[in-house]
């Protein structure tokens, strides 16, 4: 038996391939059962942060594109966005991974260059791709939402100074968008961050035994047939993880609402989502 | 192709979407129903209801779904042959967690391993049909929780003045009018379940995902027909087929949606009311 400090020293970065090689298989206790877990929340908290920057400006580009009169940049927002929400997460997942399973092993060869294509299949890249993918289509639905419920006198304003165009776009309508959008987006970066959860369990492999965390639960649910241990260790974490977005996001919504009186301020009101 | 599409394997797979239809129609009336119960208890008056009506509806809030429906299925399988281990085996002496296996006496398994393949089947998908109607109960109870909250507190103040009782204030006042403020939560619930019910494949359930998985990959020319990896097309299909369930169901809320503010005093039933005196 060895002690918890040395167990977190081994597994404490295990899901990164930093540690020891093997996963314990014996004498597991629940030190080992916290640590790994909590090793595989690096992986949680990769996929959802990456994922959510960069959609964000996906999804600020296609709510823009949704919004506009032109039916050539309106249809493809459209049908990204029913497409990305109208499957299960799951389903895309198991598509992009076998879609990328086919191309070219060796590579695709333009203009004499070779492009590598196998480090697509991998996780840290085909599922985070597909999660930006999906966190874009649904948080580009939020922020449509609130486009079109910017006030009508705000715009009216803004002409009335002179604003056009890009100016009048970065100064009025983007910050009122994000405004309305915020309490909606913080709930869609909640439910961003459960749904990291499937990556290892659909489609992408976990290359040697590097998963998150419910990778690890359910690792130890198999090998000690006591599911009451390693599922609720994972609630647990993710309880955390969910009440730190909840604080991130909470100071960007006093910020963006700092210009209103303390009354009329709107609150943040965490329903968080389900499964998409 | 077409003796190749209606293959044995094939018919299993057709099937399976039955098999999700069916689930769906399960769970959906369960879940409400459970999520009614919920969101009673969490008014009632009486202190130990409300904490278990509340605990309940607060239970989902936070964790990841995906967790529940890994940990409900396995802790009500073990809870089960627990209870018949302790009925139908008093005399066995030894503890049944023996180090990290659960061990019950084999009269108590479940489904006994002398049952055909069927019986076990169908406990599977019982399992996972309880697990849905577990965790998205709480999630209706949540939405119908809301929804009373938000029937005009006048309503049921006249209804009080009128010398009703709370049984016939619940019953005839508050539940008739609560629907059309929960129908936007409910109707997102309906495509959250749709779109969850790849997750039976987690729980071992012989599903579309499998299916589609099981028929796309690699064949070997043992087979009738070998192919090369072709789960990407089955896997179009299955999207395909869950994009045109959300599409359906879309236009059918919208016209439930429609139905329901007949009549009522919102902005939807105001809008109706003056289109049809025009």
């Amino acid at each position: 038996m060895s002690s918890c400090t040395e167990i977190i020293a081994d597994y404490g970065l295990r899901a990164i391939g930093i540690g020891a090689r093997s996963l314990p298989r014996t004498d597991i206790t629940l030190c080992h059962q916290v640590t790994l877990i909590g090793s595989g929340m690096i992986w949680n908290i990769y996929f959802g942060a990456l994922a959510l920057f960069a959609g964000f400006f996906l999804a600020t580009a296609t709510a823009m594109a949704k919004a506009s009169a032109n039916p050539w940049l309106r249809k493809p927002a459209e049908w990204f966005i029913f497409v990305f929400r109208g499957s299960p997460l799951f389903i895309q997942f198991f598509l992009a991974y076998e879609a990328l399973v086919m191309l070219p092993r060796a590579g695709i060869e333009i203009f004499g260059l070779t492009i590598e294509t196998a480090w697509t299949t991998r996780a840290w890249a085909g599922a985070l791709f597909v999660l930006f993918l999906n966190t874009s289509a649904y948080s580009a639905e939020i922020f449509h939402g609130a486009l079109k419920s910017v006030p009508k006198g705000d715009l009216e304003a803004a002409d009335a100074y002179g604003l056009t165009g890009w100016t009048k776009f970065r100064r009025i309508v983007w910050p009122t968008m994000l405004r309305l959008a915020w309490p909606g987006y913080t709930n869609e970066a909640i439910f961003l961050f459960h749904a990291t959860t499937l990556v290892f369990f659909s489609g992408f492999p976990a290359f040697r035994q590097e998963g998150d965390a419910l990778y690890y639960a359910s690792y130890f649910a198999d090998k000690t047939f006591n599911p009451f241990i390693p599922y609720p260790i994972t609630a647990a974490y993710f309880v955390l993880l969910t009440l730190v977005v909840i604080g991130l996001f909470g100071l960007i919504n006093r910020r963006l609402n700092r210009h209103l009186p303390g009354e009329t301020r709107p609150r943040l009101k965490v329903r968080p989502q389900i499964v998409r | 192709m077409l003796c190749y599409l209606t293959s044995g394997k094939h018919m299993l797979f057709y099937g399976s979407f039955f098999v999700v239809l069916l689930l769906i129609a399960v769970t959906a009336p369960l879940a409400l129903a459970l999520g009614f119960g919920g969101a009673m208890a969490a008014r009632s008056h009486l202190f130990p209801l409300r904490v278990i009506g509340k605990t309940y509806t607060a239970m989902v809030r936070g964790v990841p779904d995906i967790v529940f429906f890994l940990f409900v299925p396995i802790a009500l399988d073990q809870g089960l042959e627990y209870l018949r281990h302790k009925l139908k085996c008093p005399d066995w002496d030894q503890p049944i967690r023996q180090g990290n296996d659960f061990i019950v006496c084999s009269a108590a398994k479940l489904p006994l391993s002398s049952s055909p393949q069927i019986w076990h089947e169908i406990y599977g998908f019982s399992l996972a049909t309880a697990a849905f109607a577990v965790v998205f109960g709480a999630f209706a109870a949540n939405v119908l929780y809301g929804a009373m909250q938000a029937v005009p507190r006048a309503q049921l103040e006249t209804a009080e003045a009128y010398g009703m009782t709370r049984r016939q204030v619940n019953r005839r006042i508050l539940i008739p009018q609560m629907w059309v403020y929960a129908l936007p939560g409910l109707s997102n619930l309906w495509m959250i379940l749709i779109k969850a019910t790849p997750l039976l494949f987690l729980l071992g359930v012989e599903d579309i995902v499998y299916w589609a998985r099981e028929l796309g990959s690699t064949k070997s020319a043992v087979y009738s027909y070998p192919h090369p990896d072709w789960r990407l097309y089955y896997f179009l299909v299955l999207l395909v087929f869950y994009l045109g369930m959300t599409r359906i169901s879309e236009s059918v809320l919208g016209r439930i949606s429609a139905r329901l503010s007949r009549g009522q005093a919102t902005m939807a039933g105001e809008a109706q009311r003056k289109a049809a005196g025009a």
